[in-house]
């Protein structure tokens, strides 16, 4: 087994860090809070000659993808990052990013999207871009998100998609932590050299990338990076069993906290999991038999493994940082309450909307969660939307 | 410089087949630029006509490695490709010479894709951009661009009872491309294959920031005859519509001087996008053309002469 190297890292130092480490050929980036420090300190490995990356200091994020589609379909190994409505901005290439199969990585820092802005923390943004055809990977805390930038490389070129890892504005990107990262050779070594199938810079085989598809093979072309997202799943399973294998750290389609022998369950994202679990053990004391289902992957949903995991409880919490705006739940709600409905089980599922715009989820919130979970294992009834946290 | 012969003997690289427009100025453009530019080059295309005509799946007119990713970021495109090659060179993964050439219509260079354009230039990476300029939006159906000429009809500025075509005068990108201070910008046009290669082979072997802006006569939007595609480029040179020069690093020199400067009448009043302009009424319009253009003519010969 590897030895890992003990330090105190904010999300974003690990994020750069992990990016230094798998040393891409191109990164090209804009500054955008809370996501600006992970091309900043990349920017200085760059001036330290510590990696053999370009960095292109585009002039906006929609450039920063199109030089990373550039970067990626001449050859390169291709990373880049950002946050809210530089994700908001890049959305038009993220759609073409993954339809041209480009394997990039995108470190992006959850932050609340405008109107009203914003610089804080929500799912939002990652949300708005989830049909985009990326494969979406959600960090708990700076361990996470430095464990899954490493995969994340991986990932992407194994599966010839695109990957996003998030980590969540400000409570993990600036949050510090301590971490164990690995020693440079052995990230090295685990992610190995890419070697694209075919690229621009091989002069002696031209192709022509981002031809026009009309009615007679755009759908087919479509229907191939449909079959990519859905058939990344294992691709995440192995590269995380390659990981454990080497690193011996357990990574999943999500994570199970005192869910098995769980009468109900918490579904929570990103680090309010980390509350979660603290409330979790609190009230298990107290004699609630309250699980967590924390989502790792959560593009593409992995539905059917989601619904067995919550096929035993007989109440659920879902909590979504961001709302669907579509006068239904959330959208993690939807996906987990779709996952449960093909299984055939007809659940009592509860949503939670909270901590927009960086609101704060405290203890005492996730506690009152437990506690409409406990009323509705009595058979009480229990509002299906809720606003926690919020001034009504 | 290489003479007709030398360049007719090279592989096509922009090959025929595709479903360019009879009297296409565009792909006239794109086989010149890639005729004197070579083999060892990496394209990437704007969304637009150029694009849309040349790479019908499962076809592909382009001989040499092309990317089209969408239509604001050819500037931006072409600058990951550049990075990539200038990572893997310095790597020791890669020895070739290559050039990086992006091709945007008006729209994708002069509207959609300035900011792509400007940041690509101010970055300096070693990459020519070439503006294929018909003047309007024409794959879309001929809409106003910032390109387009005061005066012209287009669908979204179109002559009526009351408007007269396009009221503003059109934006001087050539002149926003110099204000950058890259080491070459020129114009050139679709009509004076001399002229274009030549500019096209000396950009290309200077480092850094190119920026040719091709004027493309487009038979289509302005309305003349397929067979007249490169005499109305020839006229737009010969009545100082569109001069063509170059600016070497911030040196002026003005390639073709008419020998007679031909009234800005015999180029307008071959075109449907002026016929309006025939009507007495207009008359005043046709002054105003008349007027700026040998205006920026005169402009540009003062540019041009040595500072006393």
């Amino acid at each position: 087994m590897a030895k890992a190297n003990v330090i105190a890292r904010t999300g974003n130092e690990a994020m750069a860090e992990a990016m230094r480490q798998i040393n891409p050929d191109v990164v090209a980036a804009y500054p955008i809070t809370p996501a600006t420090e992970i091309v900043q300190i990349f920017a200085s490995f760059v001036a330290d000659g510590l990696v053999d990356t370009e960095f292109v200091p585009v002039e906006s994020e929609h450039s920063a993808m199109s030089a990373c589609i550039g970067a990626s379909a001449a050859g390169g190994r291709t990373m880049t990052g950002t946050s809210s409505q530089g994700l908001a901005l890049m959305a038009e290439m993220l759609y073409i990013a993954s339809g041209l199969r480009l394997p990039i990585v995108l470190a992006d820092v959850n932050r609340a999207l405008s109107s009203p802005i914003n610089i804080h923390c929500d799912h939002s943004d990652t949300m708005m871009v989830k049909e985009a055809g990326w494969i979406q990977i959600f960090s708990e805390n700076s361990q996470e998100a430095y464990d899954n930038m490493i995969q994340a490389i991986k990932i992407a070129e194994t599966a010839k998609l695109p990957v996003i890892v998030t980590t969540d504005g400000f409570i993990i990107s600036h949050g510090m932590e301590r971490i164990e990262i690995l020693d440079d050779a052995d990230v090295k070594k685990f992610v190995g050299v890419y070697k694209p199938e075919n690229y621009l810079l091989n002069l002696e085989r031209p192709i022509t990338v981002g031809a026009l598809d009309l009615q007679d093979y755009y759908f087919e072309h479509r229907r191939q990076a449909i079959e990519a997202i859905r058939n990344s799943k294992s691709v995440v399973l192995d590269v995380a069993k390659d990981y454990a294998a080497k690193f011996g750290k357990s990574y999943g389609l999500f994570e199970k906290y005192k869910l098995d022998d769980a009468e109900c369950a918490i579904v929570a994202m990103g680090s309010t999991a980390g509350t979660a679990k603290v409330t979790i053990d609190t009230l298990r004391e107290k004699g609630l038999k309250v699980g967590l289902l924390k989502p790792r992957l959560f593009r593409p949903f992995p539905k059917e493994e989601i619904a067995d995991a919550l096929q035993g409880m007989k109440a659920i919490a879902v909590m979504d940082r961001s709302d669907s705006m579509n006068g239904q739940e959330g959208p993690v709600c939807l996906e987990v309450k779709a996952a449960l409905f093909d299984k055939g089980l007809n659940k009592a599922v509860i949503n939670y909307i909270y901590g927009l715009g960086g609101r704060e989820i405290r203890l005492e919130d996730i506690e009152s969660v437990c506690n409409d979970l406990s009323s509705c294992l009595k058979g009480k009834a229990v509002n299906k939307i809720n606003y926690l946290g919020v001034r009504d | 410089m290489a003479n007709l012969k030398e360049l007719s003997k090279g592989k096509e690289l922009f090959t025929g087949g595709h479903r360019a427009c009879a009297g296409c100025g565009a792909a006239i453009i794109a086989r010149q630029v890639l005729m004197a530019a070579g083999p060892n080059t990496v394209v990437a295309n704007a969304t637009g006509c150029l694009e849309v005509v040349s790479t019908i799946f499962p076809y592909t007119a382009w001989n040499v490695p092309f990317v089209h990713s969408a239509f604001e970021n050819a500037g931006a495109t072409i600058s990951g490709v550049e990075a990539l090659y200038k990572s893997w060179i310095r790597q020791g993964k890669y020895d070739k010479k290559v050039n990086f050439i992006a091709f945007g219509g008006d729209g994708g260079t002069y509207d959609i894709g300035l900011q792509s354009l400007s940041g690509a230039m101010e970055r300096g990476h070693n990459i020519l951009y070439v503006c294929y300029n018909n003047e309007a939006y024409m794959n879309t159906g001929v809409q106003r661009s910032g390109a387009t000429p005061h005066g012209a009809d287009t669908t979204t500025a179109p002559v009526g009872k009351v408007k007269k075509g396009k009221e503003q005068y059109r934006k001087n990108l050539t002149a926003i491309m110099i204000a950058h201070d890259i080491p070459y910008v020129a114009q050139s046009i679709a009509g004076n294959w001399r002229d274009l290669t030549s500019k096209v082979e000396k950009a290309l072997s200077i480092e850094g920031p190119k920026f040719i802006n091709v004027f493309q006569p487009c038979r289509l939007g302005w309305g003349f005859e397929p067979e007249l595609t490169c005499d109305m480029g020839r006229l737009a040179a010969d009545t100082c519509i569109w001069p063509l020069f170059e600016v070497v690093n911030g040196q002026y020199r003005i390639t073709y001087k008419p020998k007679e400067k031909k009234p800005v009448i015999e180029f307008l009043k071959l075109q449907n996008r002026f016929r309006h302009l025939s009507k007495p009424e207009n008359k005043t319009i046709l002054d105003e053309i008349q007027v700026r253009t040998d205006k920026n003519w005169e402009k540009l010969l003062q540019q041009e002469a040595p500072k006393p």
